[in-house]
């Protein structure tokens, strides 16, 4: 039996064939030709200029229906007097009695303050936004205010997901392939310094390609501070494309623990053409051994400098939570960047407790754009009499301080775990000093 | 998904939640926003889990109790209503509403209700009266393992002498509120909530 073909079938295979070569020439012209130089058409800026002109018109829509506040819930005193000076500011006066009923009312007003805000939990989720972006995920408090804000909003949809999500799968797709391909390549050239120059190429225009599949704007400050070899490179953490973005600028040793499926394949690649720090799950847990291969990278001054996450999870980009002292151990030049990203364009905190990696990278994907800065701080060693956890924290602060974050104490790892008992014990401690120590009379019983 | 919190607050709610604390709209529909963020269980409640999770109150030497306080007798879930009829205690007291005749009984902020917060905070049996054994289990909480069973004795009974006018070694509502009488309840036991 004859089939009977379509006079349009070989019509439509040409129109694809044609769209999908024209399609690529762009792409090769406009976005990887520029990744593997370095240069840039400026056509992210112009978008993102764009953008904020379109939030401008959908803030002033929202404000003139519908007014919100995001300020503080309570008015916390900055100025926190000690656990001693306020309970003594709140006894009755006179003699000093060792205890008074109404020192309850401190830890009981503390403790209700933290329940209706804290400085912790909020930490663990995306920021709230002022005015709304036009992306659902951000909607909080705005549901159906005027239908030309949510045609806006529609228009949004069709061209996030129909066509920068396309174009944006594509390239990462490219960026990833070429990674793992190159590198493979490189790694078949004998050690010296034309393999250390390939290499870095290599790796610096994948990183590019990965960074413009992100649509991410960055900004770059301070660039005479960048990290040299026999250093490490620390930066608080808010997602993992906070690697992608400092890599596309410099040139890093990875750290990190070894993946199964495509990451493994791309760590196995990366490896070959230069020496990066993956390390086995059961080595993860000796802190020795993570150190010792730390400093023995770090002494070797051809090798790159060490890149590594020091908060140890994710946080959502307003503050930057305890350092972990191991990488202030070792004894070497840190150098400080400070990571801040802009959250009207899409948010780049990764809630790894609600969202996977995929679902995440889709989020990313279909945002508007990514955009952040970067501060490169100059370079810190530890001072005389400075001990690990005080040079950690003088280091935060100095990130903190640069990226216009709150500089916070408390750990990352509370995200899943409990606070320490020791810290309870501190206060317990604090009160009793108060209670003792204002006894003179020394009543031995 | 964004969190939609205030979409599932009814405005019959709000105004009966208002009436009933004082809080403002605003401050209800930005304290119902807090009360959705701490329930990760998404079930319209919060358990002891829920409150324990923030570090700042599990470090709080008092804070089972405080957690306590918001849970009725006998329950292990609270809801909104609930939570802010707790937090009512701690709004500061407003000087028109010191002079306004209370026809609907006492407002929760007021002295009276606020002293009685505390009170309860030592008052685990709900027996009104603190025995010493209550008012000594509330003083190795806040000062854990760092003064001797024998002092925290002596301070428990100091404490109990210089309270109770009625001889019955224990400290009664009335007792209390005499021996506080000059503490500025008001401000010890508020919260500024803004706007």
């Amino acid at each position: 039996m004859e089939s009977y073909l379509f006079p349009f079938d070989s019509l439509i295979c040409m129109l694809l064939g044609i769209s999908f070569t024209v399609w690529f020439t762009l792409l090769l012209v406009f976005i990887i030709v520029p990744a593997i130089f370095g240069v840039s058409f400026g056509i992210r800026r112009l978008y993102m200029k764009s953008l904020i002109k379109l939030f401008e018109v959908s803030l002033l829509v929202i404000d003139r229906c519908f007014v919100k506040h995001f300020d503080q819930i309570i008015e916390k005193n900055w100025f926190k007097m000690s656990l001693e000076q306020e309970i003594q500011d709140m006894r009755r006066g006179g003699a000093e009695p060792e205890f008074d009923m109404s020192d309850i009312f401190y830890f009981c007003r503390r403790g209700v303050e933290s329940i209706v805000d804290d400085e912790v939990t909020k930490r663990f989720t995306a920021e709230e936004l002022e005015s709304w972006n036009l992306l659902t995920r951000s909607n909080y408090n705005f549901h159906h205010i005027s239908t030309r804000l949510t045609a806006l909003w529609g228009v949004g949809v069709l061209i996030r997901y129909g066509f920068l999500l396309p174009l944006r799968v594509t390239l990462a797709f490219t960026g990833v392939g070429l990674l793992v391909v190159l590198t493979s390549i490189v790694g078949l050239f004998p050690n010296g310094r034309m393999k250390n120059y390939l290499s870095d190429k290599v790796h610096l225009m994948c990183y590019r390609i990965c960074v413009r599949a992100l649509t991410a704007i960055i900004t770059y400050h301070d660039s005479e501070n960048k990290p040299k070899n026999g250093g490490i490179c620390v930066a608080n953490h808010t997602s993992p494309i906070d690697v992608i973005i400092l890599a596309s600028d410099g040139c890093y040793a990875m750290v990190g623990q070894v993946h199964g499926g495509l990451m493994g394949v791309i760590q196995r690649a990366m490896v070959k053409a230069c020496p990066h720090i993956w390390f086995e799950r059961s080595e993860v847990k000796d802190r020795h051994l993570v150190a010792k291969r730390l400093s023995d990278h770090v002494a070797d001054k051809s090798k790159l400098p060490i890149l590594i996450f020091p908060e140890g999870t994710c946080i959502n980009n307003t503050s930057v939570m305890m350092f972990k002292k191991g990488s202030f151990e070792i004894g070497c030049t840190v150098y400080p960047v400070a990571i801040k990203y802009d959250p009207r364009f899409g948010d780049a905190f990764w809630n790894s407790s609600k969202f996977g990696m995929v679902n995440y990278l889709l989020h990313m994907m279909s945002s508007w754009a990514i955009v952040c800065s970067v501060w490169y701080l100059p370079p810190m060693s530890r001072m005389e009499g400075e001990d690990a956890v005080q040079f950690a924290n003088r280091v935060k602060a100095a990130i903190a301080r640069k990226g216009g974050l709150a500089d916070l104490l408390w750990d990352g790892g509370l995200k899943r775990g409990k606070v320490k008992e020791v810290f309870k014990e501190e206060q317990q401690k604090l009160y009793s000093k108060v209670l003792v120590g204002s006894s003179e009379d020394g009543s031995s019983s | 998904m964004g969190s939609r919190a205030s979409s599932l607050l009814r405005e019959e709610d709000i105004e009966e939640i208002k009436k009933q604390t004082g809080f403002s709209h605003s401050q209800i529909t930005r304290l119902y926003s807090r009360f959705h963020s701490l329930d990760k269980g998404e079930n319209g409640a919060l358990s002891r889990e829920d409150f324990q999770r923030i570090p700042e109150l599990a470090i709080n030497p008092l804070g089972d109790r405080i957690i306590n306080a918001f849970f009725p007798e006998g329950e292990d879930q609270v809801n909104f209503r609930g939570f802010m009829r707790t937090l009512a205690h701690f709004r500061p007291v407003e000087d028109n509403e010191k002079n306004k005749d209370p026809t609907s009984g006492e407002p929760l902020n007021s002295r009276t209700n606020k002293l009685f917060f505390a009170f309860r905070l030592y008052d685990l049996d709900r027996d009104d009266k603190i025995s010493r054994d209550e008012l000594l289990q509330v003083l190795r909480m806040m000062v854990g393992v760092n003064i001797s069973d024998e002092q925290l004795g002596s301070i428990a009974d100091r404490t109990i002498q210089e309270a109770d006018t009625n001889g019955d070694m224990c400290i009664s509502f009335s007792e209390f509120t005499k021996v506080l009488e000059k503490v500025d309840v008001e401000q010890k036991m508020s919260i500024r909530f803004l706007h």
